[in-house]
Parts: C-alpha cells; structure tokens; sequence
C-alpha cells in the first residue's frame, strides 16, 4: 500500500521530560524496564560483554546503555561476530559508533572457517549460520570467559524468539533448552550459573519493531545509511533485489540496475535483500512500516530454510 | 487515529499520538483446548498486528477446517508445542491500539506449567480467563484465576469461549457467571487479594466480541473483550504510593561524582526529600535525581534514575531508599505465600538463596504454614510443598532486609527462591506477614533471673531512651504516631499538664521507670518560643516547622545518634 503523503520530514521533536504529575509514554516504559536490566547484568556477573551487530536493534540497546550507566562510561566491552559478509558501511559505521561512547569493541571472525571459504552458496544457510556465527559467537564468549551477553533480540521478532526470557540460560555447550527454561517473575532475574554456563540477556525483549524505530526517532540516534532509501546498485530476480557486496555470485548475462532502495533489517550481505523504498528519512520509515504486510524477516533467507529454523539455529547456541 | 490510506495521514500527528500511548500487560490462560491461543491469534489478526508472510507461513495447516485460518499457529512457537498442539511455555505477543500498547504473556494451562503461569501473571496488570462455554469451568481456569490473585492481578476477565457451539444461548452463559462469580469471591477471600471481575461472551474462532461487539448476542449489552482491556486501570504501584528505590549500582566514575542507581519501584521523589537508607537507618537528603537526558526535579514509579545524596553515607548494592517519614519494615522472620516450581521438593530448614529486589540472602524455610487446594480452596497440612505446590510458609533470614507486604507494595514484597546446588529458581514468594520489626531476631531461650537491657532491645527493637520534644501538640501527635508505625514502643509524657507531673522529682521517677524497662520516654513541652526542637541523650536538633516530614526524618536520626535506634545491619550480620 503506498503512503500517499508524509508530512513535514524531519520536525524536531521535543523529547518528554517525564515529570511526576505527567503520563509515562510507553517508551519511557520500556527505556526504564531496559535500564534495569542493563544495570542488573553489570552488578551481577563478573564478564558480561555486549553483542553489537550494528543494526537499529543494536544501536538502541547501546544508547540504553549510555543512559543506563551515565554519567560512567558504558562498564563492559561490545563484541561484533564478523562473518567477513558484512556491508562495509557496517563495518566503518561500527567502529566510529564505539569510538564516539568510548566503548571498547572487540571483533571476533571465525578466521579457520572464512580461510577454508565458507559461504551460504556452496553450503546452505543453516550451515554458513552455523560456521561463521554461531560457532564464532561460542569460541568468542569462551575465549573471553564472558558470563553474559546482551543481545538486541526482540520477543516480536519471531516465534521462537517470543518464548525467550529476558536472561536466557545456556548449558556450557552455549545451548538454549527451550522446553525447560527458569521461571521468570517480576523484574527479579536469576543470575547463578556454574562455571562454563552462561546467560543471554535481551533487555529489549519487550520492544517492538515500531517502538525500536520511534525511539531512535525521538533520540536522534545515529543508524546505518543502509537503511534509508538511495539509488543503489542491485541484481534484481523477480521480487528480490540483492545488493552487490563482497561474495556475490551473478548469474551469467546479469546486469546491475539502479534502484532506489534501503534495507529493512542489517545481516549478512548474501543473505539480506533489500526493499524498493522511497523512505530517506526516520518518519519516512516509520510510515513506511506502518504500510508493510510483512515482517521485517521475510527478507531474511536464514529464516526460512527450514520449519521452525530459528528455534534451530537457537538451541545450537544461535543468538 | 490516522489511518494510511487517508490523504490527510501525517507521520508527525501518528507519533505525537503513540506518545499518548500507555503500556498495559495481561496474561491469558485457561484449561488445554479452550481456545486461549486462537482468541489471542483473532486479536493479533483483528488489530492487524500480524503480517501477512506470518499468515501465509501458517495457511493450510493446523486443525482448523480447510479454508479457515488456524490462529493459534500463530501464537505456539516452539515445535514441541506445535507438534503437540498445546503451549508449553509463555510466549509473548505485542499489538496496539489507538489507546494503549499491549503485551501478551501467553501461558500454558496444564497443571505441570503452573511455573511458567506464575512467570506470566507476575507482571500483568490483568488477567483474561478462558472457559469453554460448552464445558463449563475446569480446574485449570480456576487456577489460573487463583495465581493470578495471588500474584497481586487485580482485573480478571473472564472470556467465555465458543459461544457458537451452544447457539450463542445467554442462559448457559448466565449461569457459568453466576457459579464463576463466586469462586472468584473465595479465591480473593483465600489469597487476601482484591479481585475485579469482568465476563465477556465471545468465539474466538469466529471473532464474536473479542475486538468488535458481535451482533449474534443482542442479549450482551457489555464491551467486547479489547475494549474491556483499553478501558482498565493499570494494577501497578502508583505515584502516591511510599517512595521504594532499591540500589542496583553505585555510580562512581570520578572523586566527584556518588550516585546510587536503581528503578523507582513505588511513588515518587523531589529534589530536597529526606530519605532514609535500610537497613543502616541513615538518613539524608536529595540533591540530584541525574539521567543521561538531564537532571530531573522530580521522579517516579517506574523509572529508572541515578540519585545524588547531599552527604557521605554508606550505601551499596541491596540497599533500599525510602521516603524518610513513610519506611518500610527491616525483618528477618517472614510468613510468606509460595508457589513452589522445582521437581526437588521443599526442604525445610535447608539453605536457600532468596533474591529480593537487588540483594540476594541466605533464608531458610522454617515450617510450611499450610498448602492450599486450588480446586477446593481447602488449607491442607504439609511439611512440604512439590513441585506446582502452593501455600504459605515461615522463612527465617540470615541477615535482615528491608521489605513491605506483598499486597502493599509488588515489587518491595515479592521475591524468589534459589537453590545453591542447581541454581534453579524453585520458588516465588509474596509476603504476608512479618515478624519481627528489628534485626533481632534470635529467640530469648534458656534466660532466667531478672531481664537484662540486651533482651528488652531484643524484645522491643530498640534501647529505653528520653526523647523530649519542644514542639506544638499536633506535631508531636504525628511523631508519635510515626514512632509506633516503625515499632517503637513509647510512653507519652505532656510536662506541661499540671498534676501530677508538675512535681519533678515524681516525673523524674516516672521517666526512669520506663527507660529502664527499655521504652521511649516521649517528653512533650510546649515550646516557649518559635524554635521547635527534639533532645536526646546530648544531642539537639531543630525541627523544620513548615515540614512535618523533616522534623520525622530529624527524630529518627536524632533516635540512632542517641543510640536508642539500634544499627539493624550491624545487630544483623554478629
Ligand atoms: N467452535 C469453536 N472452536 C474454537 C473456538 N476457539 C477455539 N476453537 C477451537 O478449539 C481448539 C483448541 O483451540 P486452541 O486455541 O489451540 O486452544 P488452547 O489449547 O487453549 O490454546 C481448536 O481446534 C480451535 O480451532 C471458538 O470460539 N469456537
Ligand atoms: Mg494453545
């Protein structure tokens, strides 16, 4: 459905102070639910490490982060797996993101994997997920002896993703056992695990697509040109549009076309397709989204190779 | 609301609009195959809060008849759960409206996911009961109904389903209303939790009241089912509630700076309040509430703040700020309501690990009270509580917390218990009833011959002591009374009544008396000119006039100078 007018771009918005005699917006709700997560964590283990996969999700739970430990510095590291198929504006983007928190950033790649040329075309999804990803991710956290992880991932994602806790519990395998998760009551999050074990916390389990897009919004927070529509180079087959980055494989006789364009979630360049858009700024994507019939993971080919695949991908150790 | 396909639709009103959005949390729950995760599918699909590869991915499967979309596919999200065609464990779901935000806690219904019911229920500001019209009420729906009260929920809806397989009759739906309505009358009875009960008639599978009002029961002059949840209060602590902050953190990142982090888990606080620290008892006062976006003059429920005080007091991770004049109880002897949730059985008299706000503390379980009934409601005896067991037990702390009642306060009254060995959650717990208003809680046994000082402060909580105020009547009045509330236990003297205090040396008498048997002796003058003050032991303190709070939070302190208070945390950890 198109949206047949967008009104004045890029307005400022004033950002609510809330007050004691004002409404709370839902986003001051979440915001105040996150932070005490974030804080909860930094008190609780003794390595916790947050992933940062430089996606909207991402940037948001790194602002939480500022806000939650302010006016310290962010008090635990930001670790980006590198699957050596990321669009190099991610890449640059990341790292002028960490500079300007000072956080410190560590970048762990599968390098055995990427060296023996690993690729979802030669082998499938599932099984370059699991190489680049999620075996990086397990060697990462081992490596660094990291107890928690944050993630960005969000309860609305997708189903299995719905059933996660806010902490997650992982075997020291890094395995998630959906059918037998810890209670979780209140805002009370049980931290004990055994050596080896660890947690994954999602502190924006509760936050929806549309309240990620309206807080950078309403927070100004730097994201990813990717996401916002220009002219770009594409392979177009039928409906899909593949961008051209590293790893990509044309068909003979293909030729690239201009089309404008934008990407509606970040992953890896093979595997991410992108959405024609006229959608340049935040307010434009939001009313964008609001005219979208599918979720923002149907141009994800990760999740559909298989019924229930991210559940998978997920009890192997998958973020 | 603007809707896209009006030319008029503008981006800048549809935000300033969700900025007038709350967040409001129901949980769902009923017995297996009552359609729980088909009217929750209908609301998602109803409110268009599902996309259409979501719908796709689940056509043509399911147990529907052909052509009908299987909605609880939409909802059941682990494999398990789709292969057997039962919810196993919570799911969340998210959808708004033009009024409000809404999350789903989705729970199983079985009697072995009680767990994950309870994990539901705890944060939600309503409950929707299920019932299958055609069946009537069953255990499950009971329980649920019964865990969501205990968990402090105060809306239950009850959703009367498929109403299309009994001709959409209002006298079967009558009636279940009726014995329902009752059960619900005793379930609030037993967990000592209000209850507000709403009944809506619905077919999920057809759509019949759940977000529109359905035309095939005329008879029903009610709000369908999202329009009953768009219109109830949030069950939250509110604003006016006493001022709750537990400390998560202690920020420190220069000699400069010394705040205390946390989320503001009841009511609020100004720049200027007198708070007081427990379980120290020190009291201070609020210079800055600081967040990343800009001081705050002032904050509340449920954010999340750094406050600064105006001086140097110990406080760590654990600790709870309160309001100075409305404080919560220090305790190491609690009865408390539990849901038990490991298949290791309660142990009595063995070490557990009991989280509560920001502290964890070793606790033991000293008796189980009783366990209840959920079916019947009827209290049984026990020596233990198995896994899905619920009742109430006595626990004993290692050290002393500062807590309030459960029905008081969810946040400062709740907590869960940790198995040392396993680390499983196995239990959560909301307090009942406390024990003991000080960190003394050792028993006086074995002592004979006259009592000594050390067993009356046992006793009472606190040492004998005068404490003579200069101060008009009223005041004196609402310090008193703020005494007693926080345990002291004194003995009120107005000096200035003619007989038969006037004669000194029998007042004198009088005093010792009751400082001796470890009392507060309350002295009251009228003051003699406008300075108002307290003295104890040899100290002095001006009380603020214009502010009853102050001059409380001054008492107090001036109580632990003189040392007639006594330091709980110390008395706690010997
Ligand atoms: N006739 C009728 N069938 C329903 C209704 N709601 C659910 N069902 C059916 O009842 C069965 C169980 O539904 P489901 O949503 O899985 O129940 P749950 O176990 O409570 O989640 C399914 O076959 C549904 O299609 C209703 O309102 N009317
Ligand atoms: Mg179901």
């Amino acid at each position: 459905m198109p949206v047949t007018q967008i009104a004045a771009q890029s307005l400022p918005v004033p950002i609510p102070v809330p007050s004691s005699h004002e409404h709370l917006s839902h986003l001051r709700l979440l915001e105040a639910e996150s932070i005490h997560i974030l804080r909860e964590v930094a008190s609780e283990f003794e390595r916790p490490v947050m992933l940062y996969s430089v996606g909207k999700d991402s940037s948001v739970m790194l602002r939480l982060a500022q806000k939650a430990f302010y006016p310290a510095p962010i008090p635990f590291p930001l670790l980006h797996v590198d699957t050596g198929f990321k669009f190099a504006e991610m890449l640059s983007f990341r790292d002028e993101m960490a500079r300007s928190v000072g956080a410190e950033l560590l970048v762990w790649r599968n390098e055995s994997a990427i060296a023996a040329g690993t690729n979802p075309i030669a082998l499938d999804t599932r099984r370059c997920c699991g190489l680049l990803k999620t075996q990086a991710l397990l060697d990462a956290l081992r490596h660094y002896k990291f107890d928690a992880a944050f993630g960005g991932a969000r309860r609305d994602e997708e189903k299995s993703r719905a059933k996660e806790r806010i902490y997650s519990f992982r075997d020291s395998a890094g395995q998630w056992d959906p059918k037998n998760q810890r209670p979780e009551l209140w805002n009370l999050y049980n931290a004990r695990v055994h050596p080896g074990e660890s947690i994954r916390v999602f502190p924006l389990s509760n936050w929806t697509e549309m309240d990620v897009w309206q807080y950078i919004h309403e927070e100004k927070i730097p994201v990813v040109d990717l996401y916002f529509a220009k002219e770009r180079p594409m392979y177009v087959r039928g409906e899909a549009l593949l961008p051209i980055e590293q790893a990509f494989v044309a068909h003979r006789d293909e030729m690239p076309q201009m089309v404008r364009s934008r990407l509606r979630s970040l992953g890896c360049s093979p595997c991410t397709g992108a959405i024609r858009s006229d959608a340049d700024s935040i307010p434009a994507i939001i009313s964008e989204l609001l005219s979208f019939r599918n979720s923002e993971r149907a141009n994800r080919a990760i999740d559909h190779d298989q019924e229930g695949s991210m559940e998978i991908k997920k009890r192997e150790g998958y973020f | 609301m603007a809707t896209l396909s009006s030319p008029s639709f503008s981006v800048i009103d549809y935000l300033a609009e969700e900025r007038g959005k709350d967040l409001f949390r129901f949980s769902t729950a009923g017995s297996v195959d009552d359609g729980k995760s088909t009217l929750i599918g209908r609301l998602l699909y109803d409110t268009q809060s599902v996309y259409e590869d979501q719908v796709r991915a689940i056509e043509g499967k399911g147990t529907t008849v052909p052509g009908q979309i299987d909605f609880a596919l939409l909802t059941d999200g682990l494999r398990a759960e789709r292969e057997q065609g039962i919810t196993i464990d919570v799911a969340y779901r998210f959808f708004s409206t033009a009024r409000r935000k809404f999350i789903i806690a989705d729970t199983p219904g079985h009697e072995q996911y009680t767990r994950n019911m309870a994990t539901g229920a705890s944060t939600a500001d309503a409950a929707v009961v299920l019932i299958d019209a055609s069946k009537g009420v069953l255990e499950q729906s009971l329980r649920h109904a019964y865990i969501a009260s205990l968990l402090g929920v105060r809306h239950i809806v009850v959703a009367i389903n498929k109403m299309d397989l009994i001709g959409y009759a209002e006298q079967q739906f009558r009636s279940i209303e009726h014995d329902f309505s009752l059960l619900l009358n005793r379930i609030a009875q037993d967990t000592g939790n209000p209850v507000d009960c709403v009944f809506v008639p619905v077919s999920a599978l057809a759509g019949d009241n759940i977000v529109h009002r359905s035309s095939a029961m005329n008879w029903y002059a009610g709000q369908s089912l999202l329009e009953v949840l768009e219109s109830l209060p949030p069950s939250r602590n509110s604003r006016l509630d006493p001022f709750r902050f537990p400390v998560q953190r202690v920020i420190r990142p220069s000699h400069t700076f010394r705040g205390f982090a946390g989320q503001i888990a009841s009511g609020t606080v100004t720049v200027g309040d007198f708070i007081t620290v427990l379980p120290s008892g020190k009291t201070a006062q609020v210079t800055r509430i600081v967040t990343f976006d800009g001081d705050l003059e002032s904050a509340r429920s449920p954010l999340s703040v750094t406050l600064v005080l105006d001086r140097e007091i110990d406080i760590s991770r654990g600790d709870l700020i309160v309001a100075a004049g409305s404080q919560a109880t220090v305790a190491r002897n609690l009865d408390a309501a539990l849901v038990w949730m490991d298949l290791r059985p309660l142990q009595r008299n063995r070490r557990y690990l009991l989280k509560h706000t920001s502290q964890t503390v070793p606790a033991v379980i000293t008796a189980v009270n009783h366990r209840t009934h959920v079916g019947t409601l009827q209290h049984e005896a026990a020596t233990t509580l198995e896994l899905n067991g619920i009742g109430e037990i006595a626990l004993h702390l290692m050290r002393p917390i500062a807590v309030d009642l459960y029905r008081h306060n969810r946040n400062t009254g709740a907590f869960i218990l940790v198995d040392p060995e396993t680390n499983s959650t196995v239990a959560a717990g909301m307090i009942h009833a406390i024990h003991d208003s000080t960190a003394q809680g050792k028993p006086l046994h074995g002592s004979s011959g006259p009592l000594t000082a050390e067993e009356r402060s046992a006793r009472w909580g606190h040492r004998g002591g005068v404490l003579d105020l200069k101060a008009p009547e009223d005041l004196v009045d609402l310090i008193e009374r703020d005494l007693l509330l926080h345990g002291f236990i004194a003995v009120r003297i107005n000096a200035d009544d003619p007989s038969p205090s006037s004669d000194h040396s029998l007042l004198d008498a009088v005093v010792q008396r009751v400082v001796d048997a470890g009392l507060i002796a309350l002295i009251a003058h009228q003051p003699d000119s406008d300075e108002i003050t307290a003295h104890s032991g040899s100290y002095t303190t001006a009380l603020a006039a214009d502010s009853p709070a102050q001059a409380i939070a001054a008492v107090h302190e001036l109580l632990r100078r003189a040392e007639i208070a006594v330091n709980t945390q110390k008395a706690g950890l010997q």
